[in-house]
């Protein structure tokens, strides 16, 4: 039998960007945290020789062992779901700090379109620009009533920038002012600039210079060394949970953290959780740690999983459209982009930071007309400068051989003569796509795996069209004389890597019909369970998402800190 | 040019002749009188000139110190040859610079196969096992040293077949027919793809020209230097918004010793 732990006020099952943001604001309001967290440990020091293409990008050093969990995936309920059994379309964290170590720090606000996205696009279009099937829905909240956790994040996390034109209001200024502009960057910034369109410098959590947070955590400046994306920052410089919110919950002393502890199942009774039960993989006990509130904050997958493990929510039936637990999985659209291969021109390409980058939004939620397309939203355009690093870049022109002389002869010429506008693409939820379990496949406890049914519909085909010709658009304004080009969108692909920002499953809304958890993450069917993080988005838009993530978790926190001291539902 | 103990091998011309050393080392041959096979006719190579690992850069002398690294973990001598013989025309020498032989991308292969890549460690390898659709990737029960196992000798067996002649024996242009045979799966293989094959070892290739010479490949950081990448540097906080220029690479070796 599973040993009993004593009680404590509050458990958070997964330290990354969410987790870490509920714990420190918990712990400072006087709560007592504990922090369950299935992998590692991890600091800065961990980080000596990152340097390291082939072990961190190539080689997955800080991602989840998929020996012992993954997730199958299928195309549509006709196929059969088979294991995702090595790393492609995206990448899955695990550790203290989870995702948000390798991330890139790209840290965004959705636009206000995103959150009255039905509403919105009925009002300017009509009932039939929503094509049958897509089932995209109001968020419950507006851009305004989230907009000051925004500004909470932004300070958090010190984020370097300038507000985007073609944005919401803001109350405030970026902490600090945005990275430096390398000469690709001004190429790009410059012809955006000539063809009309608005540039802005990338929102960056790889800091500009020197910063010292409200929570008084001081982190020195980026030194642009291009390891950031799938890799821990070695100078702390870009913002990741063990850097800002963790130490500030140990501080209060009411934060424990307990890694290679692995929650299996939310207990509850009465339409109340009364803790978790999880697995010490470094021993294989079970144990049950009660708690009168439980926030679920791993990732999309497990916030899922856990769920459907549990019998909390009810799981999602695709054929009637009913339930929610699964229900409005999204990803994203990332193919839709212009390569650009210069004659005459190099660049310093090897250097760069995971958020230095020029980007514009004239072609993203509803900031163009959509009247003669045949899709809604859109995508960020961007150059950005992440560090091309040898093994992962060895792009050629189109035409060129795969392999032998003239590969070699191409890849090595081009290597710094290379330029690419990307198209970060929103994703659209339908009916048909949709996370449930697998009854096949399970992990190293014997649980199911989670089961992912989801492929490209014609709006993701039409969008990604449409963007790659508006960043061919640019590329040919910034002088390159070769521009390859998205030929057209294929079938979606587990196989190859294109963007982690799985979205959806635990969705966010104004009814308990059509969502998981009300706007503070706290669940309709259990009001002491609160489930945060990217599976709350109805649907996923053209930017990354953990700006949103970020502000989220602190409206949660807030909502948290209430209900503890009113109970009952919060909205 | 299948030598995998060519030093140096910027020039070309060289790396194409055969030599009698070639000839030795391919045929696990006699060598006064005595029948040497298998791993023992390396020792025939024993002069001064060759104790330097193949890939160090030309012009080192003897006082450099033998590379220890430049032994076998997991292929045998007629793997390594394949393997040597194969990558070299995926990633030749030319004017701009060394081939996969001369940055030691065999050595790299096989130092990789050895440990947990070559044993899918940390890939999801349990049953069932079911052919699915290529969005579903690699569904197979074999591990990535197994497929080169099954590889390596399908390539020898598919040379023989078509010219009476082991891979490594024949010309640049019939070597890469076979990989083209292979890389388009006109060769139908019964217990791997052969498609599958050639991708994983165009991709080591590639790994092994530019990933840090920690792991047997890029030798000397010749890879790294033949594009212009700097490798592993502190900081590029002074050159970020200027233009273009070549720095000198360096290695996690270097960022080691300095601290």
């Amino acid at each position: 039998m599973a040993k009993t732990l004593p009680k404590t006020d509050v458990v958070v099952v997964g330290v990354g960007w969410a987790g870490g943001i509920i714990a420190a604001e918990l712990t400072k309001s006087g709560l007592n945290v504990v922090g369950l967290e299935r992998g590692k440990e991890r600091k800065t020091e961990d980080y000596f020789m990152v340097h390291d293409e082939l072990r961190y990008a190539l080689r997955y050093e800080l991602m989840q062992d998929l020996s012992k969990d993954t997730v199958t995936f299928r195309s549509q309920e006709k196929v059969r779901a088979l294991p995702m059994r090595q790393y492609g379309s995206f990448l899955l964290g695990e550790g203290l700090g989870g995702a948000g170590v390798h991330w890139n720090g790209q840290t965004y606000r959705f636009l206000p379109y995103d959150f009255q996205i039905r509403t919105k696009t009925i009002e300017r279009y009509g009932k039939g620009k929503i094509p049958e099937g897509m089932t995209i829905q109001d968020w419950g909240i507006t851009y305004e009533e989230l907009e000051p956790y925004y500004d909470k994040f932004e300070k958090l996390t010190g984020i370097s920038g300038e507000p985007n034109p073609l944005g919401g209001q803001r109350s405030a200024d970026y902490p600090t002012p945005p990275m430096k502009k390398s000469p690709a960057l001004s190429l790009f910034n410059e012809a955006a600039s000539k063809l009309k369109l608005h540039p802005y410098m990338m929102p960056s959590a790889n800091l500009s210079q020197n910063y010292t947070n409200p929570d008084g955590i001081s982190r020195g400046a980026c030194q642009y060394c291009a390891y950031c994306e799938r890799f821990g920052c070695e100078y702390g410089a870009k913002a990741d949970p063990v850097v800002t919110v963790l130490p500030v919950a140990l501080k209060t002393g009411k934060f424990e953290i307990r890694t290679h502890s692995n929650v299996r199942r939310i207990l509850h009774k009465g339409g109340k959780a009364t803790g978790v039960m999880y697995t010490d993989s470094t021993t294989g006990e079970e144990l049950i740690q009660p708690a009168d509130i439980v926030v679920v904050t791993s990732y999309v997958f497990n916030n899922v999983k856990l769920l459907l493990m549990s019998g909390l929510g009810k799981p999602y039936d695709p054929a009637s459209g009913t339930g929610v637990i699964g229900r409005n999985y999204a990803y994203q659209v990332t193919k839709g982009n212009a390569a650009g291969f210069f004659e005459d021109k190099e660049f310093n390409m090897f250097a760069g930071a995971g958020a230095l980058g020029v980007t514009l939004d004239d072609y993203n939620g509803d900031n163009f007309d959509h009247s003669d397309l045949k899709f809604i939203h859109g995508a960020a355009i961007s150059l950005s400068q992440t560090g091309m690093r040898p093994i992962a870049n060895n792009p050629v022109p189109g035409g060129t051989a795969s392999w032998g002389a003239e590969f070699k002869a191409n890849s090595v010429k081009y290597a710094n003569r290379f330029l690419s506008v990307g198209g970060q693409g929103s994703s659209m939820p339908f009916q048909h796509h949709f996370l449930d379990l697998d009854p096949t496949y399970k992990d190293a406890y014997g649980d199911p795996l989670v089961r992912l049914t989801f492929d490209f519909e014609e709006q993701d085909r039409q969008l990604a069209m449409y963007v790659s010709n508006r960043c061919a658009d640019i590329m040919k304004e910034m002088g390159a004389n070769h521009i390859d080009q998205l030929k057209s969108l294929g079938p979606y692909e587990i196989t190859m890597y294109q963007s982690t920002h799985n979205t959806g499953g635990v969705v966010m809304g104004a009814s308990p019909d059509t969502s998981a958890v009300n706007t503070y993450a706290q669940m309709w069917d259990a009001e002491n369970v609160f489930v945060v993080g990217a599976s709350a988005f109805p649907h996923n838009s053209g930017y990354n998402p953990t700006g949103t993530v970020g502000a989220l978790a602190y409206r949660t926190a807030e909502g948290i800190i209430k209900y503890r001291q009113k109970g009952g539902m919060l909205v | 040019m299948a030598d995998p103990n060519q030093t140096g091998g910027s020039d070309n011309q060289k790396v194409e002749q055969p030599s009698r050393r070639k000839f030795l080392v391919q045929a696990g041959y006699a060598v006064g009188g005595v029948i040497v096979g298998g791993a023992l006719g390396s020792l025939i190579r024993r002069d001064k000139k060759t104790e330097t690992a193949p890939g160090a850069s030309p012009g080192e002398g003897a006082a450099e110190a033998r590379n220890y690294n430049r032994a076998l973990m997991f292929f045998n001598q007629e793997q390594l040859n394949i393997v040597s013989a194969a990558t070299e025309r995926i990633f030749p020498a030319d004017d701009a610079g060394p081939g996969a032989l001369a940055l030691g991308v065999p050595f790299f292969i096989d130092h990789q196969l050895a440990g947990e890549w070559g044993f899918n460690s940390r890939e999801y390898m349990s049953p069932p096992f079911f052919a699915g659709e290529k969005e579903q990737g690699y569904q197979g029960r074999l591990k990535r040293r197994e497929m080169f196992e099954i590889g390596l000798r399908e390539m020898e067996n598919h040379s023989q077949t078509k010219y009476t002649k082991g891979f490594t024996e024949l010309a640049p242009e019939q070597q890469d027919e076979v990989l083209r045979a292979f890389e388009s799966d006109e060769v139908k293989l019964t217990t791997i793809s052969a498609s599958g094959f050639f991708k994983m070892l165009r991709s080591s290739t590639l790994e092994g020209a530019y990933s840090d010479p920690l792991y047997g490949g890029n030798a000397d950081m010749n890879g790294w230097r033949m594009r212009a990448y700097p490798g592993n540097q502190m900081s590029y906080t002074d050159v970020i918004d200027k233009d273009f220029a070549v720095i000198a690479p360096s290695s996690l070796q270097d960022h080691l010793s300095a601290h």
